[in-house]
């Protein structure tokens, strides 16, 4: 289901009014995927402290959202604008890409949680097509 | 079958204890039939769904959603045996609505994405995690009987 011009539009403008909590939102969802999908956590055995307010949950969350606003960056051309990451997700971290799914749902639950206004159905509807395209192309060099 | 701690039966409870009916089961619906339009094809007889605008304003899809919320009040009130509480209902939508029970799911994240909207700070990791089982739960036993 690929972005039409409409989508492009609805995803940068959301990301204008939600950007300036990106750091927040990408703690926020990632320490619900860690507690609603306790699998997740397979992925976090190296970390000592896996709770909300950890330093390396907010960290990664933060890197996390820093990904998300490199693809709203590269929209135009995500498959290519996503190449490095998805060597690193394919060679060094080996997620299941069943997890972006996931953590995808938890962003946009985050997001309508922070910003209920703004997550209009035509918001979530661009957004939701959005993360399923970056995964695809995080997922471009699994195989 | 399904274990429930005493904090997810009071998180459950207490959601559908506060919550509007009339407001959230709208915008579930509207929302479900936006976001995952392919939906719309269970709806055919409700009207105008052309675009966002006549999805919003249908007053059939405003009642459907007050009836479906109103559904999962039979699951609060068994949720020890809510396999049993909606066999009918899932051979309702399995034989005579035919309805794709990936639906539900659909459904019931749009539900979960109404409720995190409506709640805000309540809506903690916890919350979510209660009823995100709890409608879990509603789902699989919604598609039970399907054959």
């Amino acid at each position: 289901m690929s972005l039409t011009d409409k989508d492009k539009a609805a995803v940068k403008a959301l990301w204008s009014r939600i950007s300036k909590s990106a750091d927040a939102i990408g703690a926020d969802a990632l320490s619900r995927m860690l507690v609603v999908y306790p699998q997740t956590k397979t992925y976090f055995s190296h970390w000592a402290d896996l709770s909300s307010g950890s330093a390396q949950v907010k960290g990664h969350g933060k890197t996390i959202m820093g990904g998300v606003a490199l693809a709203v960056a590269k929209i135009d051309d995500l498959t290519n604008g996503l190449l490095d990451l998805s060597e690193k997700h394919a060679f060094q971290i080996k997620v299941d890409p069943a997890n972006f799914k996931i953590l995808a749902h938890c962003l946009l639950l985050v997001i309508a949680n922070l910003f209920p206004a703004d997550f209009t159905p035509e918001a979530h509807v661009s957004m939701d097509k959005f993360l399923g395209n970056v995964a695809l192309g995080i997922s471009e060099r699994y195989r | 079958m399904v274990e429930w701690t005493e904090q997810e039966r009071s998180i459950i409870t207490g959601i559908f204890a506060n919550l509007s009916y009339e407001e959230i089961g709208p915008k579930a619906l509207v929302r479900c039939l936006i976001v995952y339009p392919w939906t719309q094809r269970y709806f055919s007889s409700f009207g105008n769904l052309y675009n966002a605008e006549a999805i919003r304003g249908n007053p059939n899809v405003a009642a459907h959603g007050i009836k479906v919320l109103h559904g999962l009040d039979r699951a609060v009130k068994n949720m020890d045996n809510i396999k049993a509480t909606y066999a009918e209902l899932s051979v309702l939508h399995s034989e005579k609505l035919h309805v794709d029970p990936d639906n539900f799911r659909l459904l019931a994240d749009c539900l979960t994405i109404e409720i995190a909207a409506k709640l805000g700070t309540a809506f903690t990791a916890d919350t979510q995690a209660a009823f995100q089982k709890f409608l879990a739960v509603v789902v699989s036993a919604l598609g039970r009987q399907y054959h």
